[in-house]
């Protein structure tokens, strides 16, 4: 008898993040990257109160979105991807879904290629990468039944 | 989706903010071997728990105003099995109805003894317990006179992040639930949402228990 998801809601920002969320390796550590993104709605619009939650052996990391719908996290670099799970107000059940640094991954190989693109991060620096979420409509982001 | 999934549609109509933020592709479902990146143990080292975190009444010089309550229960696999030392987040409105967010414009008023946030982790039984004041009920733009039933928010990890839970408990007898289309969008499981009055649970003089055990899907 699983307990049923509900939203978190619009008004969880005084409760659940903190300043050291989005930093699950401290500012310099070896192999570090940084990631960065929006996460946008089906009208294309973003989505200012979502939740966004990392996990990696040993790191866990978590950030709010800011007003644009933009996130960031500076994590070590995945073996192979990041899990990234999101919450939102109008998300009755949060959305999971794998940020892949390379396009050349084993696990994207059960992913229909017209929509791989989406969980791919796209790199804008020596360690910096991009990955946006479109949450529905055009570019709709794949999520993960988990 | 299996049979027995009791988590709400991603799109519900009557819930407004559903309409542009619920995917409208089907989820894909991955093969998880054993070394897939979903199952590891979500390590939320940042901030240790604090001997008071679970008492969202002594969290400010003033204690709040409100009906002092309880709320205490088990967070199990759905084996049954106790999920032990698992952090659980809680927030919620204060009394009036108003949470202590910059965006809230309900106009009831701050309480300078509540903030509305608290957390705890399991005993080996998998029990949490937290003491807090009931929150209330307040109004939301969804429709014409929408209002939510009285609930707290909560955030559950298990052993793996796969496992990751974030919730709602609502209060026994509320007239709300009928109208309040988050909590139907859980159809007939909506009921696992509801706390149950505990006389075993109240403090004589003190403050009103509730119980109520979260049950999140097994490990892998």
């Amino acid at each position: 008898m699983l307990t049923p998801s509900q939203t978190l809601g619009p008004f969880f920002s005084h409760a659940l993040p903190y300043a050291e969320g989005p930093f699950c390796v401290p500012e310099g550590h070896p192999g570090a990257i940084e990631l960065r993104g929006r996460v946008t709605d089906g009208a294309g619009e973003p989505v200012p109160d979502a939740l966004l939650e990392i996990c990696q052996p040993g790191l866990f990391g978590r950030c709010p979105t800011a007003p644009d719908g933009s996130y960031h996290f500076r994590t070590a670099r995945p073996e192979t991807y990041l899990p990234l799970l999101i919450f939102a107000r109008g998300l009755l059940k949060p959305v999971w879904t794998r940020v892949h640094l390379t396009p050349d991954d084993r696990f994207l190989d059960e992913v229909d290629e017209s929509r791989r693109a989406t969980l791919v991060a796209t790199r804008e620096g020596e360690a910096v990468y991009r990955f946006d979420v479109r949450l529905q409509g055009a570019g709709e982001t794949v999520f993960f039944a988990i | 989706m299996p049979a027995d999934d009791p988590h709400p549609p991603y799109l519900h109509p009557p819930y407004g903010s559903t309409l542009l933020r619920a995917p409208a592709q089907p989820l894909l479902a991955p093969k998880l071997d054993p070394e897939a990146a979903e199952l590891v143990d979500p390590v939320y080292g940042h901030r240790p728990v604090g001997d008071l975190d679970h008492d969202l009444t002594r969290q400010r010089p003033v204690e709040p105003l409100g009906e002092r309550i309880i709320v205490t229960g088990r967070v199990l696999e759905s084996g049954g099995r106790p999920v032990r030392g698992a952090l659980v987040e809680v927030w919620q409105a204060n009394a009036s109805g108003r949470y202590a967010h910059d965006l809230d414009r309900h106009p009831a008023p701050l309480d300078p003894g509540f903030h509305g946030f608290g957390r705890c982790l399991t005993d080996d039984e998998g029990r949490y317990r937290f003491v807090t004041i009931k929150p209330g009920a307040y109004p939301w733009r969804n429709h014409p006179n929408a209002w939510r039933p009285a609930h707290i928010h909560f955030s559950v990890f298990g052993t793996q992040f796969a496992q990751r839970l974030i919730t709602q408990m609502y209060f026994p007898g509320d007239p709300l639930f009928e109208h309040d289309p988050i909590m139907n969008s859980a159809a007939a499981a909506r009921d696992r949402l509801v706390a149950r009055f505990d006389l075993g649970t109240t403090e004589p003089e003190w403050a009103l228990g509730y119980q109520w055990d979260i049950v999140i899907k097994g490990a892998a």
